[in-house]
Order: C-alpha cells, then structure tokens, then sequence
C-alpha cells in the first residue's frame, strides 16, 4: 500500500477539523476527495504535504510503509509525495528553469542519481512542457509570477512531470479554471497518471471528474469520510448536493 | 585648546593648497575656494543633522586619507560645463563640498541625435589609503540614446567621495547603472544629480554592495513636461556593513512619471537605510509617482530605517509608495519544501530571488552574471553552483 492515514485527527489553531479520516490509497489508483466547503479537503492536502501550520492530534499516516509525519516536508517531496498548490506561489526573480532543475536534481541527489546540467535539463523540461502544451518561453519567466489563473496550475501539472511523484495530491487543482485550461491541466494529469504512481484529487466539483475519472470517490464531510464508491457517487453527488451526504453522515 | 577635527582640516586644507597652486583656471578654482571654505566651516556631517540621524561618518572623520587621483587630464572646463558645475550642489554637506574642492573632472557629452551603442564605463576605484574625488559631467544631447556605467570596486580601507552630474536633454534617452561593490573596509559617499528635458527618459539601477559605511545622496529633477524616470536599486548587506540611501525625485512641472523601486537585504549585524522623498509641486498636475522600499532581514541583529515620504501639492496627481520591512514568508517557504528543498536552500533561493529582480533590470551581460556572482556567493549554500 502506497498511502495508509489511520484514524487521523488534525486541525489548526487549536481548532480540530479531521476528526477521524481513514484513507487507504494503492499505486495505479485516482481517488477524488470531494466535500463541501469547511469538510476539511484542504487541511487533508496540507497535512499530507506537511504544512507546518497544521497540526495532528491524533492518527497515524504511512507511506510506503513508513511514518509520513516524522518527515519535514521537502523530505516527503523527495520521496515521491507531491503536492500541487490551490493557490500557487509566485517566487519572483527567480526563473522556472532554475527552480524545476533546483528540484530535480535536489531530487536526483537524494536518490542517489544523475544530476542534470542546464542544457541536459533543458531537454528534459521541453519534453514535459508538452505534457501541459506549455512554450518553451515559461521556462525563462519568474515562477508563477504573473501568470494567470490556468497558467498557474499548468505550471502545477508541470512540476508533477518534472519530479515524478509517487503520490500527488491536487488540491483544488480545477478551482479558477475556464473549460479550456481545465481541459488542458486533466489531459496533463491522464498523460502522468501510470500504473506506478497514484493522484488524490481534492475538489468541490464534479466537473474535474469529468475529465480526470477517478478509481474510487470519497466524500468528505466534518471532517470524516462520510460514503465511499465508485465515480458514479460523484454524478449522484452532482445530482443530490451536499445535503445529501451531509445528512447520511448524521 | 586645538579639537581634533581643526587638525583634519588643516591637513586637507595643506593638500588644497597644493592643488589649487596648479590650478590654471580661474573660474574653477574659485568654484574649488568657496567649495573649500564651506567645508573648514561645516566639515563633515554628523548624526545631529536630520538627514545623517541613522548615518555616523566619524570613522570617515577621523582618519588619514592621502589624495588620489586617477589622472583624467582635462585641461579646462568648456563654459557650458562650468556652467553646470556651478550648479553642482556642493553645500548639500561636508562630503559634496570637499568634492567640488578637490574634484577630478571627467566630462561625458552624448552629441544630439546620437545613439551610442557601447556602454561608456567609468570605473571610479580606489586603491587603499586614499582618498579620491571624481565629478563626472554626462550631457545627452536632444535626442541621443546611451548607456553610462558607473563602477565603484575601490579596496581596502579607502574613500572615494564622488559626484555625477548628468543632464538629459529634450527627448533623450541614457540608461544609468551604478555599481558600488567596494571591499567592506571602504568608505564611500556618492552624488548623484539628474535633470531631465522634455519627453526625455532616465532609467538608473543602483546597486550597493560593497563599503564598511557607505552614502549615496539622489537628486532628480523634472524640469518639463512628459519625462520619464526610473530610480531602483538595492543594498545588499553582511557583517557590520552600513548602507544608506537618500533619495529625492523632484516633480516641478506637469506629465512626468516617476518609478522607485529599492530594495534592502540584510543580514548578520548590517544596518540599511533609505530616505525617499517624492515632491509634486503646485503646477506638477498629471504627476505618476510610483515609489516602494522593500527590506529583507535575515538576521535578528540587522536593521533597516526606512522613510517613503511623499509631499505633494497638487490635486491632480496619482501616487502610491510604501515600505516593507520583513523576513521571508513562510507560504513561500513551504511552497518551495514541498518541492524538495530544505530549509536553507529555501530560504537562499528566495532571498536570490528577492535581489535578483532588481539586478534582472541590469541590461549589460556581463556586469548582470557578475553581480549575479556577488550575490549567490554571499548566500550560506551552494545554491550558485545548482542553478
């Protein structure tokens, strides 16, 4: 098993949000979290990531096996865990080329592999960029810095090609998208999903799954998964709103 | 009773006899006399003057400096030139004053309808135990386009007191880089004063790198309409460097625009300032004054005093400024974690990232990879090596 969270109760300032979640994730699957607004979706995505604002009171989570809460969160990104931002950072005067061969290769170190020089990289980043159908001119503009909303997450979906994750979590990845970019960030997201990795979709929407189809559906609702399915609990979902499960988990 | 400083002065005053003994022209070393007198009356400035509250130049008083000079042979000064000399401000304080005495005159002219290609570089170094005095005079013409370099690399324990005079004229364009990466042992004090012509454009970068204690005074003038002006830099400091830069962008006419960017980072026990005035006087209508001062602290014993005034006395203008004093954020921090880099390389590469958009604006090769250089060596990783 890829990704087991056991029981996990966390929250921030003192204010307890998961209140018991369990999650249990295998390499090669898509599992869409969804839940209304204040279910606690984000605060999973961050205290996977390891933001240091939340805590955890109580629970376990293992990945691969090992104790994901006792690693600072740039060592759980060079072990495969990756997270792509609902609100990306923009890091002014520094260009996206340098800071994607910053991690790659912070990356590759860790394990142990070949780092690559700039040239080399550069290679490697144009044959990712076309993962998102993004132009070469991105790589020499600051990160993220005044890119639009879609460009933002495209940027998202290329730093997962670039570091190749083993587990990615998409926090509200489709948040801020016309259908265009949407289609264009779910069609990077299929081209990356494998049978060696899995993705944990974080959404309030239905409409991500349309593109992006997911193995398995939970649904999230003060702060415990509250039914659990196939994709075809998201169009019930759709449907029925939040009421519903809200209700149920009553 | 003989107090200290009446022995400085009197040294100074025994190297400006010899100096102005072998000045030949009349009307310069009159200009150097009154320069001279304003100096024995006022001698340097002290933290009891507003402007040098946060700025102690005592070190500076106290020492033995030997005159320097760089050998810029100019026999005189054509009457246009003087002219603007006369104009040079030398009473704004001790340091202008002494430099009028004992300037080394170096004179710049951009013929009208010229571009110049070439950057025209002055390197104003130097060497340990002296003093130097260079005042340089840049006339772009109407309508000509250049680039001027200003590199200040002076080393060990000097002073260099320089001042630069340049005059844009109607609908001239001049790029202005200035580069102070002298070694932490050097005092340095620079002036700078700019007039700007209709429809002209005046873009300067101002970096401050280098200097045990170093000042750098700013005085921009509009003085006809549709001009354009660019006043940015940043101090970048380590161990007990001091760094301060008084700024004043003076909007006198209507239509000008005017954008300051500077930015401050400081580490170990360094100390930056920065005083930026912004003046629109009563006709100044149509005035677009842009002005901000960003401070990076990376250490709790660094400090900055920054002071975005902005004066304005006409309805009809748009303005903005504001100050920030900070550390690096902590969203942008674990942005980077969560990309696999750890704390400090986090931290460096923001800090990087932080300076680097002011040297970004630098348009010359070679002097931007340079000043990239300065900057990454001075970050506690290796990160220069990794991007």
């Amino acid at each position: 098993m890829l990704l087991e969270v056991k029981n996990l109760h966390a929250g921030i300032e003192g204010k307890e949000i998961l209140k018991g979640l369990n999650l249990q994730v295998n390499k090669g699957e898509v599992h869409a979290i969804m839940g209304p607004n204040g279910s606690g979706k984000s605060t999973l995505s961050k205290v996977l990531a390891g933001h240091p604002s939340y805590e955890v009171i109580s629970g376990e989570v293992l990945y691969e096996g090992k104790n994901l809460l006792d690693l600072e969160p740039d060592e759980r990104a060079r072990e495969g865990v990756f997270m792509a931002f609902q609100y990306p950072v923009e890091v002014p005067g520094v260009s996206n080329s340098q800071f994607l061969r910053l991690a790659y290769n912070e990356k590759m170190k860790h394990l142990g592999e070949e780092e690559l020089d700039p040239l080399e990289f550069n290679d490697y980043l144009k044959e990712k960029a076309k993962v998102v159908d993004m132009s070469p001119e991105f790589f020499k503009r600051s990160v993220n810095e005044g890119f639009s909303g879609g460009e933002k997450k495209r940027n998202e979906i290329l730093q997962m090609a670039v570091l190749e994750p083993k587990l990615a979590i998409l926090d509200e990845t489709d948040s801020g998208l016309d259908i265009d970019a949407l289609r264009i960030v779910a069609e990077g997201v299929n081209k990356l999903r494998s049978s060696e990795n899995a993705i944990i979709l974080v959404t309030h929407y239905q409409r991500l799954l349309n593109y992006i189809e997911p193995d398995f559906v939970h649904v999230l609702a003060d702060g415990k998964i509250v039914k659990e399915g196939g994709k075809e609990l998201a169009m019930e979902l759709e449907e029925k709103g939040y009421d519903w499960v809200k209700a149920a988990g009553k | 009773m003989v107090s200290y400083s009446a022995v400085k002065e009197s040294r100074f005053a025994e190297e400006f006899r010899n100096l102005t003994g072998q000045e030949g022209d009349q009307a310069v070393r009159g200009l150097r006399e009154r320069a001279f007198e304003y100096y024995k009356a006022n001698g340097f400035p002290t933290p009891r003057h507003e402007d040098w509250k946060y700025t102690n130049v005592a070190e500076i008083a106290k020492r033995d400096w030997q005159v320097g000079t760089y050998g810029f042979s100019l026999a005189e000064l054509d009457a246009d030139v003087l002219e603007i000399v006369e104009r040079f401000r030398f009473d704004r304080n001790g340091f202008t004053a002494l430099n009028l005495a004992f300037a080394e005159f170096a004179v710049v002219r951009i013929p009208k309808d010229t571009v110049v290609e070439q950057p025209i570089e002055f390197d104003l170094s130097a060497p340990a135990g002296k003093a130097v005095f260079p005042h340089v005079i840049v006339v772009a013409e109407a309508g000509s386009k250049a680039t001027l370099v200003g590199v200040y690399e002076s080393e060990g324990a000097s002073f260099t007191n320089a001042a630069v005079q340049i005059i844009v004229e109607d609908n001239a364009n001049l790029t202005h880089y200035r580069v102070q990466k002298e070694s932490p042992e050097a005092f340095h004090y620079g002036s700078t004063e700019i007039t700007l012509g209709r429809g002209s454009v005046y873009n300067s970068t101002n970096i401050n790198l280098g200097g045990a204690i170093s000042r750098h005074d700013i005085e921009l003038k509009f003085t006809a309409e549709g001009a354009e002006a660019w006043v940015d830099g940043l101090y970048m400091l380590n161990g007990t460097q001091h760094s301060d830069t008084h700024s004043i962008i003076d909007h006198q006419v209507p239509n000008c625009t005017s954008h300051q960017n500077y930015k401050g980072v400081l580490n170990d026990k360094s100390r930056g300032v920065f005083n930026g005035r912004v003046f629109v006087r009563e006709n100044a209508s149509g005035t677009d004054a842009q002005q901000s001062n960003k401070n990076l602290l990376l250490s709790n014993d660094a400090r900055v005093d920054t002071k975005p005034q902005l004066e304005i006395f006409n309805d009809d203008v748009k303005c903005a400024h504001g100050a920030t004093v900070g550390q690096l954020e902590e969203e942008e921090l674990f942005y980077l974690k969560t990309r696999g880099l750890d704390d400090e390389l986090a931290r460096n590469l923001l800090t990087y990232g932080f300076a680097e958009e002011i040297i970004n604006k630098i348009g010359i090769e070679k002097i931007k990879v340079e000043l990239d250089r300065a900057i990454l060596n001075r970050l506690t990783t290796d990160l220069g090596e990794r991007i």
